[in-house]
């Protein structure tokens, strides 16, 4: 469905140079760079607090990173210590339309119907018609099987379904890229496999997804690159069915026998 | 003894009606200022929050019948006279305000966070987010608190007896200064309340179960 339509032409879709996050005094991100291809998978793994999350939110500047560049197909920002670092509120919504992002919490609006979920953004944010909108709201549904929930307020669905709404939510949107911040850890263990498989087929159909996730196997399946974040930097990266299987580093072979032995 | 009331019942319908309206108006003027004093307090521009702070401070830390002779007797001494009934439904939606400031500001704090970072990701403008997502949401919060503060301005109308606006309480004083009936008369008066303020807490349940069917 959101196949990227551009052609791998070797220029990265999303480049990140030496980005550096601080919150007060506390340095969060070190220095990360990163670049990821169109349709390319790329996992991000680390202990809790080692900078994961707010990598993914500089990406689309729900944080502004404090030093260093951006770079997504036309948009670029640089960033400097010291520096005002003000985006337009035009070119940040223009960034966050087309990049999509599906949290822990699902966060679907509790008032509207899920049919209204998929429909509301694209019709306030891009213009898109009612009809449009509902007409594409009508296939995202059918494609996760809940179509026939169309009426359901979230309430009234189990938290896989919530998590797979809100990723139909944010293709609704139409992005070029997906970012994922641990989108299963909510949920009870018997629901995390259907929004897993929804994610590999979006992987499948070439979405460029960066993926924060605890799980190893999933990362090993479905991502061809794995980031292993540790204090702010990225302390190994490889392609993920070496990296995963091999790690170099004490601290990730730790971290993965913590993660791999971790039973709910 | 009962029949020779019937008399004033069409005056005290009319004294109803006035009240009714003027709480209707109180309300309109009330929820403009409490939602801006709210969303002030959450401005990114200090002046705004200053002020809001100062409102809701001065508001509910001084009498409302002073408040209402500040609007109506004070006013004039700056140039500006107003009719006991304009001067009244502000002081009293000014006065409302400030508490409906606070009863938004924590159905504010109720949302989630995740709500406003999804509608950030999603590209959705700070504007948009509030009227579409955060507000409905806060809205059927705040409802229960709402009705009572709808309830105390219905009730705090009566204070307009002060300032000769001929509503209930002023219209039951008139005709006691006649009759000599005070219990009759303070009776009926209070009874009238009581059927409008039911009507509307009846009106909040009603409005209540309806929202219930979405909301869990
Ligand atoms: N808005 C914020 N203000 C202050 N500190 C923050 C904020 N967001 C994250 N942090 C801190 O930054 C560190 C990294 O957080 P995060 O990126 O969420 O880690 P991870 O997702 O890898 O668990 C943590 O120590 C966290 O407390
Ligand atoms: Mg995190």
């Amino acid at each position: 469905m959101t196949r990227s339509e551009q052609p791998q032409d070797g220029t990265p879709l999303l480049k990140l140079q030496n980005i550096e996050k601080s919150f007060g005094d506390v340095k969060v991100l070190k220095g990360v760079s990163v670049e990821v291809e169109r349709g390319e998978i790329v996992a991000i793994i680390g202990g809790s607090g080692s900078g994961k999350s707010t990598l993914l939110r500089c990406v689309n500047l729900m944080e502004v990173p404090s030093a260093g560049r951006i770079e997504f197909q036309n948009f670029v920002a640089e960033f400097a210590e010291g520096r005002k670092n003000k985006i337009s509120g035009e070119h940040l919504r223009q960034l966050r339309t087309q990049i999509g992002m599906v949290f822990q919490s699902y966060n679907l609006w509790p008032h509207k119907t899920v049919m209204e979920n998929v429909m509301h953004a694209p019709m306030i944010v891009k213009g898109v018609s009612r009809r449009d909108a509902a007409e594409q709201a009508e296939q995202l549904l059918a494609r996760i099987g809940l179509a026939e929930r169309r009426n359901h307020y979230p309430s009234q669905l189990s938290g896989g379904q919530q998590q797979r709404v809100a990723i139909v939510r944010a293709l609704a949107m139409q992005p070029k890229a997906m970012l994922f911040d641990e989108v299963t850890s909510a949920l009870d263990p018997e629901l995390v496999g259907e929004v897993l498989s929804l994610m590999a087929e979006l992987a499948n159909e070439g979405m460029t997804m960066l993926i924060v996730t605890h799980e190893i196997a999933f990362a090993r399946e479905v991502s061809s690159r794995t980031l292993f974040f540790d204090q702010g930097v990225i302390a190994e990266s490889g392609p993920s069915k070496e990296l995963l299987r091999n790690p170099q580093s004490d601290r990730m072979r730790q971290f993965l026998s913590r993660v791999l032995h971790e039973t709910y | 003894m009962n029949s020779d009331l019937l008399v004033y019942v069409p005056g005290f319908l009319h004294a109803s009606w006035l009240v009714f309206s003027i709480t209707v108006l109180v309300i309109v003027v009330s929820w403009i200022c409490g939602l801006a004093a709210a969303l002030g307090k959450t401005s990114s521009f200090a002046p705004v929050r200053w002020l809001s702070t100062f409102y809701i401070w001065f508001i509910r830390g001084t009498p409302t019948l002073i408040q209402v002779f500040i609007v109506y007797f004070g006013f004039p001494q700056l140039g500006l006279k107003l009719s006991p009934f304009v001067a009244g439904v502000l002081a009293l939606g000014v006065n409302s305000g400030a508490y409906v400031a606070e009863i938004i500001r924590s159905g504010l704090t109720a949302i989630p966070k995740g709500q406003m970072e999804s509608a950030m990701a999603l590209g959705i403008s700070r504007r948009k987010t509030m009227t579409t997502i955060i507000l409905p949401q806060v809205f059927r919060i705040i409802l229960p608190p709402l009705t009572n503060e709808a309830i105390t301005c219905l009730k705090n109308t009566s204070l307009l007896s002060t300032i000769t606006v001929m509503e209930l309480t002023l219209y039951s004083q008139v005709l006691i200064a006649t009759t000599f009936r005070p219990f009759q008369f303070y009776i009926a008066t209070a009874v009238i309340y009581l059927i409008m303020t039911t009507v509307l807490s009846q009106l909040s349940a009603y409005l209540e179960r309806r929202n219930m069917r979405s909301a869990a």
